[in-house]
């Protein structure tokens, strides 16, 4: 089942508060996104931590009925 | 010796090859663009690496997913160390990053 893209931006900005979070529905099919995450928080933790943060805001729809999520993330300065 | 039989198969092919892809299909037929596009990475860069086929087993499929603490597959690991999925090792392909760090680990590259 795809999701909105506004409730994978209100998942993620729960879980990580402060972040700003830009999605784009890659295909227009509701299965397909994009989003940038800029954190104060990611700043000096690895890529792979900063992606486990956003995926476990997610709790556990990612690789499940999120099937597409290409994930940028990054801290506020460094871009 | 864990819990989860597919933790043995993983700690051991992780252990037993330098560069690792734990992939839908093989190198030469992937099943999903994700890994399709990080082999088409890896083989740009002339690194040599072993696919496992999750789609083989699924207590792999899911085994590396719990393994990595990481919700999708393609996951590349290099000398026993996870580095990411598909976003990550295409950024760090872009960058520059991922082959600085074949260098560091003293993993051969084709091209210079």
């Amino acid at each position: 089942m795809a999701m909105e893209s506004e409730e994978i931006s209100r998942l993620i900005k729960e879980g990580i508060p402060g972040a700003e979070v830009t999605i784009a529905d890659m295909r227009g099919d509701g299965d397909h996104y994009a989003a940038r995450v800029v954190a104060a928080e990611f700043k000096g933790m690895p890529r792979v931590r900063q992606h486990q943060m956003v995926y476990a805001a997610l709790q556990g729809r990612m690789g499940g009925e999120l099937h597409a999520l290409a994930l940028e993330t990054s801290a506020p300065s460094d871009s | 010796m864990s819990e989860n039989p597919a933790f043995d198969r993983i700690t051991a092919e992780i252990a037993e090859t330098p560069v690792v892809l734990f992939m839908k299909g093989t190198p030469a037929f992937p099943q999903c663009g994700f890994s399709a596009a990080v082999v088409q990475g890896l083989s740009q860069i002339g690194v040599e690496f072993k696919g496992v086929d999750v789609l083989s087993d699924p207590s792999l499929r899911q085994g590396i997913k719990d393994f990595s603490d990481w919700p999708t597959i393609p996951q590349l690991y290099v000398k026993g160390d996870f580095v990411g999925g598909a976003d990550i090792v295409r950024e760090m392909i872009e960058s520059g990053e991922l082959v600085v760090m074949f260098k560091d680990k003293e993993i051969g590259m084709a091209q210079a």
